[in-house]
């Protein structure tokens, strides 16, 4: 007797396991096919994109490119080793190459990053270098006595390698000391950090109340006869149907100083004359308009789940002893999660990476951290601002993460 | 404007029908056990027409009752106004001598199993059944207590961690039904709750039903419009159509004795035939029909001679052979269209008196009478089995 | 047939480019009008060709973009000095060599005709402009006279309007605060200074708009959302005279800058880009855009040929921002200073105005 069950075989005699393999695989095959264009599609719009925008967060070669003479004598000569007469020479030299390429001021924005005021010294100069005599030292001492100083050299060591974490640490309100050790930057220039940290909360205080104002609407949506309630959804789609710049505008002629908000609340005297709200280019405006603008990410997700909720649900719980309220709280409420989850994650991460809102009505303090990041691309200074994404683009996969534990992806339902 | 215009209209059709109503209406005296009462109960959803029409229903304590009708006749209404859900247009509802009109759903303590089982899909089974009793605020060890009670009542206690959509239609249909009996409520509502499952599972759950009723003493009020059903699991069936209760009857009196052509039509099959009453005695009437022929009836809603009536007489109370027919007993010729054989009987369409929809049905035993289409036949039946109506 | 099509396509394309149109990008408004109707309408009326003007926030930033993606559109910007400097010492620049430029009427040659360090290795300059205050006469009959008004909440209470960056706003603070113009840029050198500046800043931060675009800082006072911002004076000049706003501008404080027209590495119409700036920076070309925008010519031969505006009754002299009576307290601004400190005192500048 043994106990090994008989091998099963199809009608031809094929083992069942191997037949069932390749029915699925040809399926597979098929679906594999059938989706490669997007694949295709993703990899070249989406993969390669943020790689190349990580990579750059830890790659410039702005001075090492520029100075291969200083950058072979940095490879040669560890960390710490006092500038001699041959690392001068090596500067001298490519000093000289820079005034001839033009690309002295490459090299200093790369070391002006990490030490600031230090662009002139490169491109004023490289604009004598070619009347250097040897002995460079003396030379290019006479000609400004910052090259001596030691925050230069290891400014021009590190970015003689153009891979760096120099971004990150800008990044992080952090930047390398004198003696080479990584402190924060003094208090008056601490920015990143707390804007992200402001951000976050500002993206989750938008999402909160974006959930508070779309789940009566959805509710209502879904609950509403036909007619009523496509007009409801006419409205609430409204603003994805104005361009981005025209919602805005209007949101600045309502809510201004001498806005309509502030007109009608004058007129019903309900505030003074020089009582008027600013509700515009502060945080406040920031949190109206981009809750007005990402309203229909929560509405949509909510209604599209809402509506696969039947009343009997709500009737069964009445009928079983519940209040209204429990009923909603056990119930209802739970039943719309996987659209809450939705809407909030949608809005949240759109809300952590809007920048056109804030900059039009954010004024000072309404300014978010895409802000910041548009701000460093508009001054070329690319490297920054991929590391500040790189760092958005971490932030937001961590909530994802964590959204994924509280909650399970699984249970998102985006409509 | 017009919708005040729209509501005082109808609030003027409500007074002018009332007292027509009073005089068509069942007496409504209230009898000490007299557990569930609808005392002319009008229901109307837009204002224009009536759903329900001056309902006048009693419902004694540990009784199983079913509303039976076609669809749109307004059974789920007159259950969701008992359950609280809608509200009575106009009349009293009165549970146990209280009006509960204006006692919201969740005080009414009435169990209900839904069409679609309505089991809360993000809770477990013992979740689901928990959950009246929390709301209840009842201790941990009572809850468990009670729903292990209600789950082996129903021989479901190992699917206790399961979620609904991990069981079947009539797994579903059993946690329904101990859920809305777990918190012990003497009324339990069911809304055709075995509409969606087959033919064999809907058989056995009946019966399963039935027995909960009898064992637990419950009162049950049960909707549906498999009269099968109506007929096996009830103490009695009010039969609706059109807002209206057309007959309020045990099973028996119901199929056997239809007040009116609609009950007649609508349980079970009948042949119908049309005539003039020729003569109206103590308990038996005379019909005449077109062709001139004379059949034998029990007047039920006729009165008069010369009166139209229809004629109910049920397919298998037809008979063929003069031995089985009581002496002096009409008899009317036939002609045989076609002989369906249906396994336990026969089935002959004849054509009677003009029109060929005649059926009569022979039970299908070793010595029956084999007949062929074509051929001519004599038939006839006990006055007692057909029904002289009223016509629609 | 559709082999006929591309060539014709094609031999279109090949006619437009031999007409080659120039491209000017500039900063909108009043100020781009100027420049249409003092060179680009000359210059198509003289040559016939069409001289495209496209608008920017700051035409720098898009040239760089452009360059560093070698996909340059425009043929000639006009960009601020430090950016001129900055964009050159990348390479981003063609050379424009002044003798190119054409004398001055009298003979002087183009270099010794231009104000000093108006002509760089890549940048001509075209006007002086200055950044300064202005308010609302209807809000401040008795308005302020001094840059140290603007800062003083107390005594003109409203909202404030400045240039959301460092520039100008830290020169302006310390005049404010009493620093002579000549010593503003060594008092920013030191940390103190510095402190000193954005200390001033702080004063009027909480009441203050932060603008972008040259355009807004009239619109903001014409809509009364500000009573004071800091502009560039042409703009509030078109806004008043043209318009007949009621703004004043006090000049007290200006801070003076060149503006200059370069010419992109890769530009697409090269020779007709030269041709274009040489000729729009000769004598009379410079002369004539006073008539539409109250900003100072680079060539010192075009002074005296500044008359009225377009107007015909406004005397453009008191509008200039070099004319003597303007200069009492006026500070140049510092290309050397800002080409070194540009990114880090933005950045402190950016920190400064997100934190609360
Ligand atoms: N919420 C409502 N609003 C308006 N009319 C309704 C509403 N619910 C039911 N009706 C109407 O009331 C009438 C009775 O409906 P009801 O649901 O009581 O019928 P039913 O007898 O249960 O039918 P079925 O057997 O199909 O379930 C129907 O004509 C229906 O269209
Ligand atoms: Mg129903």
């Amino acid at each position: 007797m043994t106990d090994v069950p008989p091998l099963l075989t199809t009608a031809d005699g094929r083992p069942l396991k191997a037949a069932l393999a390749s029915a699925q695989g040809r399926a597979r095959r098929k679906a594999f096919y059938l989706v490669a264009p997007l694949l295709l599609f993703v990899v070249f719009s989406f993969i390669l994109p943020i790689g190349q925008m990580l990579h750059r967060s830890i790659y410039h070669d702005g001075f090492s490119s520029t100075a291969p003479n200083l950058s072979a004598w940095f490879a040669a000569n560890p960390s710490g080793t006092e500038p001699d007469e041959a690392a001068f020479a090596a500067l001298a030299a490519d000093l000289a190459e820079m005034k001839k390429n033009k690309t002295a001021g490459e090299a200093a924005t790369r070391i002006n990053y990490t030490v600031s005021a230090t662009r002139s010294l490169f491109t004023a100069t490289a604009r004598k270098a070619d009347k250097l005599q040897p002995p460079f030292k003396e030379a290019l001492l006479a000609e400004d006595a910052k090259w001596g100083e030691p925050v230069i050299w290891q400014a021009m060591r590190a970015a003689s390698n153009p891979y760096t974490t120099d971004f990150y640490l800008i990044a992080t309100d952090r930047a390398r000391g004198a003696d080479g050790g990584i402190e924060q930057v003094p208090e008056n220039e601490r920015i990143y950090l707390w804007l992200f940290g402001k951000t976050f909360i500002l993206s989750g205080l938008i999402t909160f109340i974006c959930l508070i104002l779309a789940f009566p609407i959805a509710h209502l949506l879904a609950t509403l006869p036909m007619a009523k309630s496509n007009l409801l959804m006419i409205l609430v789609l409204l603003p994805f149907w104005t361009s981005l710049l025209v919602r805005t505008t209007s949101w600045i002629v309502l809510l201004q100083g001498q806005g309509v908000v502030n007109n009608i609340l004058v007129s019903l005297g309900m505030i003074g004359e020089d009582g008027r709200i600013t509700m515009i280019y502060n945080q406040t405006g920031t949190i109206i308009v981009m809750t007005h603008i990402l309203l229909p990410f929560m509405v949509l997700p909510l209604y599209s789940v809402m509506r696969t909720i039947k009343p009997s649900y709500a009737r069964a719980a009445r009928s079983l002893g519940a209040t209204s309220w429990t009923t909603f709280r056990r119930i209802y409420l739970p039943q719309t999660l996987p659209g809450i989850g939705a809407g909030a994650l949608l809005v949240f991460i759109l809300a952590v990476g809007y920048y056109i809102t804030p900059a039009l009505v954010g004024g000072a303090d309404g300014q978010l951290i895409s802000n910041l990041i548009q701000f460093h691309m508009s001054k070329s200074n690319w490297s920054l601002a991929a590391a500040l994404s790189g760092m958005l683009l971490v932030g937001v996969l961590l909530l994802y993460w964590l959204y994924d534990r509280l909650v399970g992806i699984d249970k998102l339902k985006l409509g | 404007m017009r919708h005040g215009f729209r509501l005082s209209q109808f609030k003027e059709n409500v007074q002018e029908n009332l007292p027509l109503h009073g005089e068509n209406g069942v007496a409504t005296e209230t009898r000490a056990n007299d557990f569930v009462v609808f005392d002319h109960v009008q229901k109307s959803y837009d204002g224009v027409s009536l759903v329900v029409k001056d309902l006048n229903l009693t419902i004694a304590k540990g009784e199983f009752l079913t509303m039976l009708g076609p669809s749109g006749s307004g059974k789920t209404t007159c259950l969701m106004m008992l359950a609280g859900f809608e509200t009575a247009t106009n009349g009293e509802i009165r549970l146990d001598g209280r009006n509960i009109n204006l006692v919201p759903p969740h005080k009414r303590g009435i169990g209900m199993v839904f069409q679609n089982y309505a089991l809360f899909p993000h809770m477990t089974v013992g979740e689901n059944l928990s959950f009246p009793l929390e709301v209840r605020g009842m201790g941990k060890d009572e809850r468990e207590a009670k729903v292990k009670r209600a789950l082996d009542m129903v021989q479901m206690y190992s699917f206790i961690n399961r979620r609904p959509a991990q069981l079947s239609g009539g797994q579903q249909q059993r946690i329904a039904l101990a859920r809305a009996l777990v918190f012990d409520p003497s009324l339990v509502l069911m809304d055709e709750p075995l509409g969606a499952l087959d033919k064999q599972l809907r058989e056995h759950m009946q019966f399963e039903i039935k027995h909960l009723h009898e064992s637990l003493g419950i009162t049950v009020v049960y909707v549906t419009h498999d009269q099968g059903e109506a007929l096996t699991m009830s103490d009695r069936v009010a039969v609706f159509n059109d807002g209206k209760i057309q007959q309020l009857a045990p099973p028996a009196d119901l199929y056997e004795r239809p007040e009116n052509s609609f009950v007649a039509q609508f349980i079970g099959e009948n042949n119908k035939l049309p005539g003039v009453i020729e003569e109206l005695s103590e308990g038996k009437a005379l019909v005449r029909l077109a062709t001139g022929e004379l059949i034998d009836a029990t007047p039920v809603n006729v009165t008069a001679k010369g009166q139209k009536t229809l004629v109910s007489i049920r397919p298998e109370r037809v008979e063929f052979k003069p031995e089985m027919m009581p002496p002096g007993a009409h008899m009317i010729g036939a002609e045989v269209i076609e002989v369906i054989y249906m396994g336990d009987i026969l089935r002959a369409r004849l054509k009677v008196a003009g029109s060929d929809d005649f059926v009569m049905k022979m039970r299908n035993t070793l010595g029956q009478t084999k007949l062929s289409p074509g051929e001519t036949i004599r038939i006839g039946w006990h006055p007692q089995d057909a029904r002289a109506l009223e016509p629609m | 047939m559709k082999k006929i099509l591309t060539l014709s396509t094609a031999l279109t394309a090949v006619a437009f480019a031999a007409q080659a149109d120039v491209t000017v990008m500039s900063w909108g408004g009043a100020y781009s009008q100027s420049q249409l109707e003092a060179y680009a309408k000359p210059y198509t009326a003289q040559t016939g060709v069409k001289v495209n003007m496209v608008d920017a926030d700051n035409p720098a930033t898009p040239v760089k973009a452009m360059v560093e993606a070698s996909n340059v559109t425009v043929d000639v910007a006009d960009v601020e000095y430090a950016d001129a400097i900055r964009l050159c010492d990348e390479g981003m620049l063609e050379t424009i060599d002044p003798a190119m430029l054409p004398a001055a009427p009298d003979g002087t040659p183009a270099t010794e005709d231009f104000l000093p360090g108006a002509l760089t290795d890549c940048a001509v300059s075209t006007i002086v402009f200055s950044t300064v205050f202005a308010y609302d006469t209807s809000k401040f009959p008795e308005g302020p006279k001094s840059i140290a008004d603007f800062f003083d909440l107390e005594k003109f209470p409203g909202k404030r309007a400045m240039r959301k960056g460092a520039k100008a706003n830290l020169e302006m603070a310390l005049m404010a605060d009493g620093v002579p113009a000549a010593d503003v840029y060594a008092t920013l050198e030191t940390p103190e200074g510095l402190d000193r500046a954005f200390a001033m800043l702080d004063k009027i931060k909480k009441d203050t708009i932060w603008w972008e675009a040259g355009a807004q800082p009239p619109q903001l006072l014409a809509d009364g959302e500000v009573a004071m911002t800091t502009a560039y004076n042409g703009r509030i000049f078109a806004a008043a005279v043209a318009e007949n706003k009621p703004f004043q501008v006090v000049w007290d404080g200006q801070v003076l800058e060149y503006d200059l027209f370069v010419i992109p590495k890769g530009a697409p119409n090269l020779e007709e880009a030269k041709k274009f700036v040489a000729f729009a920076t000769d004598t009379q070309r410079l002369a004539d855009q006073a008539k539409w925008i109250s900003y100072g010519p680079a060539r010192k031969s075009s002074g005296p040929l500044v008359g009225l505006y377009q107007d015909g009754k406004t005397e453009m002299g008191p509008h200039m921002p070099t004319s003597a009576e303007n200069l009492t307290n006026a500070l140049p601004s510092s290309y050397e200073f800002w080409v070194d400190r540009d990114s880090e005192l933005n950045e402190r500048f950016n920190a400064w105005l997100a934190a609360n």
